[in-house]
């Protein structure tokens, strides 16, 4: 025991040492001392919402993980091959190249299918944990100045992970998939004028495409999407660091300060047990619960489906919209202006995605407000964003419901026919009851806290006739003189 | 290790240990940096600022032992990649199992051993008009002198629009011109064949109350318009336009299988057993976004999104028996475009 | 003109909030009932005085078949049944009647063994869709009337069948796909088509497939020996009756049904964790009610 406590000891020691050594040979050569000592002492705050872009970021490098690993088996070949492998239900079937390289993966690689469905899992993950960070960005007001731009790029991220999704899933060319592929086709033929010229390009040729459509496919998925994904979140990270991170109102928090944990030691051991704990959760899932088993669903020809084919969750909401929409088809004098997918699959998310954009810009023009913000608001505080914000997203989330009403018939016995016709309906009058519902909770919630913001010390201003703020209530001041920044709901004037 | 509940208890198990671990360690004296704030309001202006040093031997070697398992879980994934390489449960577990106590470690590291402070950084002016302002005019100084602007800059442009247009260009190689949209493997003459043995369809083995799957002889099957679905109606229930009289010889008639919405294959039929409870009409739905078309009103669309009916093809029967296209579409199969033939 | 909506918009409200919150969903609902009103008849277009429908394919040469225990005992056990369970649709003499049930004349063993075994019939109503539920008559009741209705309608007193054991999976797959699985799922979990409910296969006997593929049981189309042959057949029976326990190497199966219950476990299992690991990393916004 002694023995072991000097081991120990001795050890460590060691370990001290060549790290000092480590410090002045990297500090000879790169002279990047002044930088360590700046990182160590960022202080990053400390709100448990802020993580959920970090849960996004480590998925990210899961994925890339076991992207590599995956890429390395993967044919991205359509040309025709007879199936003589391990499954036996795929006995003598032809099949793509594409398509047994990925049975392969599942069923001939040790560790494949593990990496497989966590790639898979992952990839799942990393769009839901957006979808969650970019609702408490919104929410809380993240997005305003000087963080309106970093916003911007959050969301082309969402965008392009949308994308990589869909296409990695695509590769694999087996009959759920192919199902989809056939629908992207179909929603980019549909784009006005040139529609028709883009798909062929896109695919080479008609649906399926040539024998490079899966290569093509490949190098998207595998270099071109990662590569802008990766410089687009090294974008978001500098901006981030660049203007420090956000903070809720609270002691001692300012409009012109961050207060929080710094990097060194607490919150980068915190983060990297969240970057192994999305690790964890990710293998986890993907050793226990099967995701897309693609043996089971056979290979893709261009003559095949199945009933209850879905896509994955974030391509739910477009399928919704597909089904939804009156068989309207726009034809003058024999052309077919708009065919219908193009309601459902390209106009729908090119408006979500265009109000989301358009959003930082639209609240500065009717809030008046142009100032720079890096105090968070609470979703309370806001009702009118809030209420908005729910709106729009009960909007699309009830769109991405009414995807699943195929099953929903199944295991409810409602009808199918009857669910869509209610719901042509019930998509706009639905997202109108929740913007009330939710504003007046908002400022029912707003009302009742004795301080409108938990901890908030400050100033409460009135702007006089000359434009000169003025402290209102002298008692509630910080130091004499100092501007702070009250809540948006306690000026009047405006939206509370 | 195939059972999906048992899987789920597992994950729920260790969820729990986690969370069992973490409270164990949470109820320790008030003294740690993890306290709850004081009931009172603290005064205005009270500097957050604070450093707490744990000192907690309990917690260290709890992250000791959280390590050393850690390690244990590793082994056993390498354990299992050597003797159960494909059981992906035991895999998972074990692999999932390794990281889920590492960032246990860590965690519990992060927050109750190393030293945990608060600490207030000030924020930069991000807006300095004055540098932005000289910005602006260093850039224009670099055209200090320069006396024909207006020609450079309409060069410039022009040659950077060109040179992006050349550079654009190769993106045609990508693929053929729009009308090869049109294209289709049926033509006057061609048998309809089997999936798999390619054997001919001969007109008498086709039933009413029947579907079947046909592609063209000698074509390339998954071309878009090779899929065909061919069934047979009683006669008197075949409600055709004009232009397509004679296109269902004795009531066999082939479509599409292509839906014109978005391109899946249509492999749903019904067909009554007794129509007078049940449906009225044979029809064919596409399992996508649930399109209907009726063959006996020559493809028309009663439900569903699909802007235009399904494309028929006309048969005919030839000499010995077999099932031939009598002539191509007439119109283009699969989803709509700006330059689509519509029937 | 945005002057003028913003001062439409900015009016103070005459009513109360709580009328309002009525009248929106009083609109509202008034618009969906017209919807949802208009689009009864929605499942095929117009109907011509007498429909096609269609009759089930009798066994020939070279299928496989299953006959059922017959003597006049059981017949007349099984006008009995029939006269108290089934006339009162199908007619005292098997003709049917008119809007309410086909004839029974012809049909043969198969269906009548096919609808009584799976609990299809009888039936609640003339409309209610025929699906599957616990058998009213029990084996030999079944066998009575199996015996009974070939001996008064007519039609084959065999049934078609088929053995698993002889049929190939990956055939089974192959066929099953072309010809199944657009209603049925590729692995027999159900679904829809618009005018009816799909069924899983789960608890479906290798018998009562053989008999629906042959007979096209409600709007489902039949297939006969030439498009499904026997071997073909036992093929298809054989991979259905494994979709019960498909090969699920990658874990907890989520019923095999795809998309939807994964897109649940990603959300309510994975994004779930992290939510709770993220609440234990972090802190919660301090002040006076932390």
């Amino acid at each position: 025991m002694v023995g072991g406590a000097a081991v120990v000891s001795l050890i460590s020691r060691w370990a001290h040492r060549r790290f000092e050594r480590g410090v002045r040979y990297t500090e000879q050569r790169l002279g990047g001392a002044p930088m360590f000592k700046w990182l160590m002492r960022y202080v990053f705050p400390d709100h448990w919402s802020f993580l959920l872009g970090e849960i996004a970021l480590y998925s990210f490098l899961v994925l890339i993980a076991t992207g590599v690993f995956l890429a390395m088996y993967y044919v991205p070949s359509s040309a025709l091959t007879v199936y003589h492998g391990s499954y036996v239900l795929l006995h003598g079937q032809q099949m793509s190249e594409a398509y047994e390289s990925v049975v392969n993966i599942c069923f001939s690689v040790p560790a494949g299918l593990l990496l497989r469905q966590t790639h898979h899992w992952a990839a799942n993950v990393f769009i839901a944990s957006i979808v969650l960070h970019l609702m408490r960005i919104f929410f809380t007001g993240a997005y305003r100045k000087p963080r309106d731009l970093n916003y911007y790029v959050g969301l082309t991220m969402l965008m392009l992970a949308i994308l990589e999704g869909f296409i990695g899933y695509s590769l694999v060319d087996d009959l759920l998939s192919g199902m989809g592929l056939a629908i992207a086709y179909g929603v980019a033929l549909s784009i006005p004028l040139i529609g028709g010229q883009l798909a062929t390009l896109v695919w080479g040729g008609q649906f399926p495409g040539n024998s490079t459509f899966f290569a093509r496919l490949e190098i998207v998925h595998v270099f071109l999407i990662p590569l802008t994904l990766l410089g687009l979140i090294g974008v978001h990270l500098a901006m981030i660091m660049r203007q420090h991170h956000s903070q809720f109102p609270g002691r001692g928090r300012r409009e012109r300060n961050v207060v929080g944990t710094p990097m060194w030691p607490a919150y980068a051991l915190r983060s990297i047990g969240l970057l192994l704990a999305v690790t964890a959760v990710l293998f986890l899932v993907g050793g226990l619960i099967q995701i897309n088993p693609i043996w089971q669903w056979g290979p893709y020809h261009t003559y095949l489906s199945e009933n209850g084919a879905q896509p994955d969750w974030y391509i739910g909401w477009l399928i919704g919209a597909l089904r939804l929409m009156p068989n309207w088809e726009l034809v003058i004098d024999g052309r077919t202006v708009i065919p219908n997918p193009f309601w459902g699959g390209v106009a729908f998310p090119l408006f979500v995605f265009g109000v989301l954009y358009a959003w930082p810009a639209l609240e500065r023009r009717f809030t008046r407000d142009q100032r720079r913000h890096d105090l968070l608001d609470r979703p309370r505080d806001h009702p009118t964003r809030t209420a908005i914000g729910a709106g729009f997203l009960s909007w699309v989330v009830i769109i991405f419901a009414v995807g699943a009403t195929d099953r929903v018939y199944y295991r409810l016995g409602i009808s199918y026919v009857g669910e869509i016709h209610f719901w042509r309906a019930g998509i706009w009058v639905l997202p109108i009851l929740v913007f009330f519902i939710t504003r007046s909770a908002a400022r029912a919630l707003s009302r009742s806290d004795a301080r409108p913001l938990r901890g908030w010390q400050g100033a409460v201003m009135r702007r006089d006739l000359d434009g000169i703020p003025r402290v209102l209530d002298e008692s509630a001041g910080d130091e004499p003189g100092e501007v702070t920044e009250p809540p948006v709901g306690t000026r009047p004037g405006t939206d509370g | 290790m195939n059972d999906g509940p048992k899987g789920l208890g597992l994950i729920a198990g260790l969820v729990v240990a986690l969370r069992v671990v973490w409270r164990t360690l949470r109820g320790r004296p008030a003294s740690s940096a993890g306290a709850a704030a004081p009931v009172t309001e603290p005064p205005r202006g009270e500097d957050p600022r604070q450093r707490e040093i744990p000192s907690d031997r309990r917690a260290e070697t709890w992250v000791a032992l959280l390590l050393f398992a850690a390690a244990a879980c590793a082994l056993a994934f390498i354990v299992f990649y050597v003797i159960e390489q494909f059981d992906t449960q035991l895999l998972g577990l074990a692999l999932g199992g390794a990281f889920a106590l590492l960032a246990a470690a860590a965690i519990v590291a992060g927050k109750m051993v190393v030293p945990q402070a608060t600490e207030v950084e000030e924020r930069d002016e991000l807006l300095d008009a004055a540098a932005a302002e000289e910005v602006v005019e260093m850039v224009e100084a670099g055209g200090e002198g320069i006396s024909r602007r207006g020609l450079l800059t309409c060069a410039t442009c022009v040659a950077g629009g060109a040179v992006v247009a050349a550079v654009a260009t190769p993106v045609a190689s990508l693929g053929p011109a729009a009308k090869s949209l049109h294209a289709s493997p049926w033509r006057r003459g061609v048998r309809l064949v089997k999936d798999v043995t390619a054997e001919p369809y001969t007109a008498d083995e086709i039933e009413i109350g029947s579907f079947y799957t046909a592609l063209p002889e000698h074509g390339d099957p998954e071309a878009l318009g090779a899929g065909v679905l061919l069934v047979r109606l009683p006669p008197r229930y075949i409600h055709l336009p004009v232009s397509r009289h004679g296109w269902a010889p004795h009531g066999l008639m082939a479509f599409s299988k292509i839906c014109p919405h978005a391109g899946c294959a249509i492999s749903l039929y019904r067909y009554p057993t007794y129509a007078p409870t049940s449906v009225a009409q044979p029809a064919f739905t596409c399992p996508c976004h649930y399109s209907t078309f009726l063959p006996g009103r020559g493809g028309e669309v009663v439900f569903g999104p699909a802007g235009r009916e399904l494309p028929q093809l006309p048969l005919m029967v030839d000499g010995d028996g077999y099932v031939r296209a009598a002539g191509d579409f007439d119109a283009d199969v699969g989803p709509s475009w700006w330059g689509v033939r519509r029937s | 003109m945005t002057r003028l909506v913003r001062w439409w918009w900015t009016r103070p409200p005459r009513l109360p909030y709580a009328g309002r919150v009525l009248l929106a969903a009083c609109l509202g609902t008034v618009g969906l009932l017209g919807i949802v009103a208009s689009s009864s008849g929605q499942s095929g277009g117009t109907a011509p005085a007498s429909p096609p429908t269609k009759r089930p394919i009798n066994p020939g040469p070279g299928d496989l078949t299953t006959s059922f225990p017959s003597s006049p005992a059981l017949v007349a056990q099984g006008k009995t049944l029939y006269d108290n369970g089934c006339s009162s649709c199908h007619g005292l003499a098997l003709q049917g009647q008119r809007g309410v049930a086909p004839a029974l004349t012809g049909v043969g063993a198969g269906p009548v063994d096919f609808y009584l075994s799976s609990g299809r019939m009888p039936l609640q109503g003339p409309r209610v869709e025929p699906m599957r539920a616990r058998p009213v008559y029990n084996a030999e009741e079944t066998h009575a009337l199996i015996a009974y209705i070939t001996h008064a309608g007519g039609g084959p007193k065999v049934a078609p069948a088929a053995d698993p054991a002889a049929g190939d999976l990956s055939q089974g797959l192959q066929v099953f796909t072309e010809h199944c699985a657009g209603c049925h799922q590729v692995v027999g979990r159900g679904g829809l088509t618009i005018g009816a409910w799909v069924p899983d296969l789960q608890r479906a006997t290798p018998l009562q497939i053989a008999e629906a593929v042959r007979m096209g049981p409600y709007v489902m189309p039949h297939f006969d020996s030439k498009d499904i042959d026997q071997h073909e057949l036992n093929s298809l029976v054989r991979y259905v009756l494994w979709t019960r326990h498909p090969s699920n190497a990658g874990g907890w199966a989520l019923y095999n049904i795809g998309p939807i219950p994964e897109g649940m476990v990603a959300w309510f299992i994975a994004v779930v964790a992290l939510l709770i690991v993220a609440r234990l990393i972090g802190e919660r916004t301090e002040g006076a009610n932390s």
